[in-house]
């Protein structure tokens, strides 16, 4: 585990530590110098990024001076300090003996059916620095086991040693301080208060820091051992944080992930989501080619399927190309060049959500090819943070996680929205007050204490649901070059940040490039080595891609990993496909959009493929296959032998397409800024709405252990607006399509909104109410 | 005394022979009569509770003692609906290699339930390899008087640790689905 230090000048201080002479900064604690000079100091409690307890004692060391053994743990460093750990006192030795045999009096001997058997520090260090037998002959110590401390997470309290370790990650870490030692004595356990439910979205990490096998997962526990999985480094791929995941598996079959040490990312963490959403992985793949023959699907060869989709394509008229947000960079790029090249089309987007015109302009604008231009890092330190749009908890975890750090440095975070949620009580924000839609009036109407304080010290987060608040993202865009503030734009997917830089959007080519710029035109011409009048003039994205698409003025479609669920009009795309003269659909799962197109390519899915993430920061997180055997084909792959079959040369492979987009670097020539769109928030009401972070997205199912750990469906209003309806226990919220009736909670809303989880179970926003953030609702108290 | 020519001394072995006991065996022909000594390490047999539950608990301890990588275990989790063995976990697959087996017997060893015992069977050859990797159906012990077949229920108020402190003596009528045969005697010692 790695710290890192911000500060170039660090006073020191000089100390021994078993005869060895060392200076180390100033604050640095035995354990840590110790580590540094490769002295192992047994320990259970101690965590780099917890606070100091000295709860387990099992660090105990000597220090010359001092009549009684001290913590290593929680001991700071003073000059001239002389400390003698295990190796060189016979103090410190006996008494490290004696915490162990103390630690394992009530701990029982199951460590051959325990799954921390053989990856497990009391394990490792009862046989280090432990009796080599024990003296205790009474009866140990025994709870009911194993409970739920939340429907995921299960504790074995018997094999708990009290290190606290869990206990404080819940309160220092993730906010959700539900987690507490109870009782006395031999009696101390872990627990909960009213044996309510641990809720946090981080519950895994406890399971991952614990240092003996009392926290297990339910979808881990008795899985496997250790010493039998094959660990890989992965990227996560559900969310734009980019955290560094390991992944470890087991004959073929994904068994567990855990968090790797990205102290510039996700530090030790992870959410749950990306810890144990996995099951999509293998469940329920399509497994062939398949084609439409007399309106059915069948299975094809790969060759047949090539050439009836390259027939197909060639066939049609005017073709687009919708990529999901979910693609690696690479693949986003072989999308990006095959729609230019191949289909000679701009008519592309990678944003499969709500997207407008004014985004697009924002994109090119601040977003696309500006690499780290906020990191994780400038959080801690930044002055002010202002959240528009954007859920931090919700839609990037680990994000949240790093305010979190930085609020307890002083940050001050204030966020812009129609709703105070319990993330932003977390992050002690300060409130915005804005009606849903209308954030664009709540920017350019901040309090002047609130503008006067942003300075370039200061981030502007801007989530993807700013592209829903007409006039958001300009008013961004303009607070941002007043103030001088960074402006940093986090989408939810994990592909969003690669396409876009990728050029998968319409307008802009690979590094923010503008497809109307000839310079631009000719420097990714002479990359892609073609000629640069060939190159596509600019297309449509978003609304009018997908209006143009349900029109029939564009005919023939490729479309990779969308589900049109999630788009605001979702039912025109499916008309759309429905009446196109030639659909290819690249998909690992069956989905609407499968089941209705002419030919169906599999693709691999992350375990299977090499490739990068690109997170919100800009920075590339490459990773590499898991299962090297597996014989499914990149989305790169695909294109390329489709382009072949229509006789143009397109290079699939992942590395080839990784060294080729970097030689495209950033564009560095002029930007077309955000033009000034127009605000029109509706009248009356209007829905506040985004995705949790748990809810029924396609890549969370086959795991119901995490689904049982989300959050409530709910309609959340305002005090003033529960009163007006007459206190009722359920709220019915009517919109264009339809309407939803689910449980009130009266919370801090606008009172001119009210809030719904956009696709929890029996809340699917865009299929039940037909509209979308910000749009006009109808209230009433009661069932429908 | 002189010597007799060496091709009649010879000779001297084979009539001497003749008057003592055989000791050749007449394997397969007369096998009942030289059974294996009782610790004799043969065939492996997965055993039931007294209920006729499992006793393998899908830990792979004994697949992880094996030193001839011969055992392949699966195991997979009880539910109220369908329980093979008492407590969270049961071995749903459970396969043997006798072509790789070497009956050392370190497997016994690390049965943590003793689901996993050896019997001295020992007539095992076969003409194919496929045969001789045995499945958890061609391990399991018989169902003995008493016993029901799983899945069923644990015996009514008793819990793993009862089975584990060997207080089950047989299953009992709630055990079993109106199918099912009930046995006369059972239930917790």
């Amino acid at each position: 585990m790695t710290i890192v230090n911000h500060n170039e000048k660090i006073d020191t201080v000089n100390v021994v530590i078993d005869g060895i002479e060392m200076e180390v900064p100033k604050g640095t604690l035995v354990i840590r110098a110790a580590e540094q000079i490769g002295i192992e100091i047994p320990r259970f409690c101690d965590h780099p990024l917890l606070t100091p307890v000295a709860a387990c004692r099992a660090c105990l060391i000597e220090i010359d001076g001092v009549p009684k053994p001290q913590p290593a743990c929680a001991q700071v460093l003073s000059e001239g300090m002389n400390v003698r750990t295990q190796r060189s006192s016979e103090m410190a030795r006996i008494a490290q003996e004696g915490v162990m045999e103390f630690l394992l009096v009530n701990h029982p001997l199951d460590c051959p059916v325990c799954d921390k058997g053989g990856e497990c520090p009391l394990q490792n260090q009862a046989m280090t620095v432990g009796r080599p037998d024990s003296r205790f002959e009474g009866e140990k110590r025994t709870f009911p086991k194993p409970i739920n401390v939340n429907a995921e997470i299960l504790l074995d309290r018997e094999r708990c040693v009290s290190c606290a370790r869990c206990t404080r990650f819940a309160e220092e870490i993730a906010g959700d301080a539900s987690l507490e030692l109870l009782e006395r004595g031999a009696q101390q356990q872990v627990g909960t208060a009213n044996d309510e439910p641990f809720d946090s979205y981080f519950s895994g990490n406890v399971v991952q820091i614990c240092p003996v096998g009392a926290l297990t997962s339910a979808s881990y526990r008795f899985r496997s051992r250790p010493f039998d999985l094959v660990s890989v480094p992965t990227t996560c791929e559900h969310c734009a944080s980019g955290c560094s995941l390991r992944t470890d598996y087991r004959r073929g079959t994904v068994t567990r992930r855990l968090a790797w040490d990205d102290p510039e990312v996700n530090e030790d963490w992870s959410c749950d989501k990306g810890r144990f959403a996995f099951a999509y992985l293998a469940n329920g793949r399509i497994e062939s080619p398949l084609i439409r023959e007399n309106g059915e699907l069948r299975s094809a060869s790969w060759p047949e399927a090539m050439h009836f989709a390259a027939a197909g394509l060639a066939a049609a008229g005017t073709s687009a190309v919708l990529v999901g947000g979910r693609a690696t960079v690479e693949d986003a790029y072989a999308y990006s060049k095959f729609a230019r090249i191949v289909l000679g089309t701009d008519n592309l987007d990678f944003r499969a959500r709500a997207s407008s015109t004014e985004e697009a302009e924002f994109l090119a604008a601040h977003v696309a090819g500006r690499k780290l231009d906020v990191t994780y890092t400038d959080i801690e330190t930044a002055s002010q943070v202002l959240l528009i749009g954007f859920e931090p908890e919700d839609e990037s975890p680990i994000l949240f996680l790093r305010l979190r750090k930085g609020v307890k440095r002083g940050v001050s975070v204030h966020t812009v929205g129609p709703l105070y949620s319990l993330g932003s009580e977390k992050l002690s924000a300060h409130w915005v007050k804005a009606k849903a839609g209308s954030e664009a009036h709540a920017i350019s109407g901040l309090d002047s204490e609130i503008v006067g304080a942003l300075d370039s010290n200061s981030i502007i987060f801007v989530g993807e649901r700013a592209a829903a608040s007409p006039g958001a993202l300009s008013a961004v865009s303009r607070l941002g070059s007043q103030t001088g503030a960074r402006i940093a734009w986090v989408p939810r997917r994990a592909g969003e940040r690669g396409a876009l830089d990728a050029g998968a959007i319409a307008g802009l080519l690979p590094g923010g490039r503008p497809i109307s710029d000839p310079t631009a035109r000719s420097e990714v011409a002479q990359a892609w080595n073609i000629d640069a009048d060939s190159l596509p003039n600019v297309g449509l994205t978003g609304t009018e891609l997908v209006t143009a698409i349900k029109q029939g003025s564009t005919s023939a479609l490729v479309i990779a990993g969308v589900d049109p669920s999630d788009l605001p009009n979702g039912d025109e795309l499916i008309a759309g496909i429905e009446n196109a003269d030639f659909v290819v659909a690249l998909e690992n799962h069956h989905s609407e959009i499968t089941q209705r197109a002419s030919v169906v390519f599999p693709v691999a899915v992350v375990t299977e493929k090499s490739g990068s993430f690109m997170n919100w920061e800009g920075r590339s997180k490459p990773f590499s296959a898991a299962f090297r055997e597996a014989l499914t084909l990149t989305d790169a792959g695909v294109l390329s032998m489709l382009a072949s079959a229509m006789n143009v040369q397109l290079n699939g492979d992942t590395r080839a397409l990784r060294k080729e987009l970097n030689s495209l670097v950033p564009w560095s020539g002029p930007r077309t800024d955000v033009n000034n769109h127009e605000v029109h928030a509706p009248a009356g009401t209007t829905l506040a709405t985004w995705r949790l972070l748990i809810d029924s997205g396609v890549m969370q199912e086959g795991e119901p252990h995490l689904a049982a750990t989300a959050r409530p469906s709910v309609v959340a209003v305002s005090a003033a607006m529960f009163e007006q309806l007459g206190k009722p226990e359920v709220i019915t919220v009517t919109g264009p399509k339809g309407s939803i009736t689910l449980p009130t909670q009266v919370a801090e809303v606008s009172n001119e909104s009210v809030w719904l989880p956009m696709n929890s179970p029996e809340s699917h926003i865009y299929a039940q109410l037909g509209c979308g953030y910000g749009q006009a609702v109808t209230v009433k108290g009661g069932a429908a | 005394m002189p010597e007799l020519p060496a091709a009649v001394r010879g000779f001297g072995v084979t009539f001497g022979t003749i008057f003592k006991k055989v000791v050749t065996e007449q394997y397969p022909e007369d096998s009942s009569k030289y059974p294996p000594k009782p610790r004799f390490h043969g065939r492996h047999q997965l055993n039931r509770w007294a209920d006729g539950l499992e006793k393998c608990i899908g830990c792979e301890l004994c697949a992880w003692a094996c030193p001839a990588d011969a055992i392949f275990v699966q195991g997979a989790d009880n539910s109220d609906e369908e329980r093979y063995s008492p407590g969270e976990r049961y071995g749903r697959v459970y396969q043997i290699n006798y072509t790789r087996c070497i009956f050392c017997g370190l497997c016994i060893e690390a049965c943590p339930t003793r689901a996993l015992t050896m019997t001295n069977e020992f007539e095992l050859a076969d003409n194919n390899r496929a045969d001789l990797i045995y499945e958890k159906q061609d391990l399991l012990g018989p169902m003995l008087p008493g016993m029901l077949a799983p899945p069923h229920d644990m015996v009514p108020g008793t819990t793993d640790s009862d089975y584990y402190a060997n207080k089950i003596t047989g299953s009992v009528p709630q055990q079993s689905t109106p199918q099912q045969s009930t046995p006369q005697q059972g239930g917790v010692a």
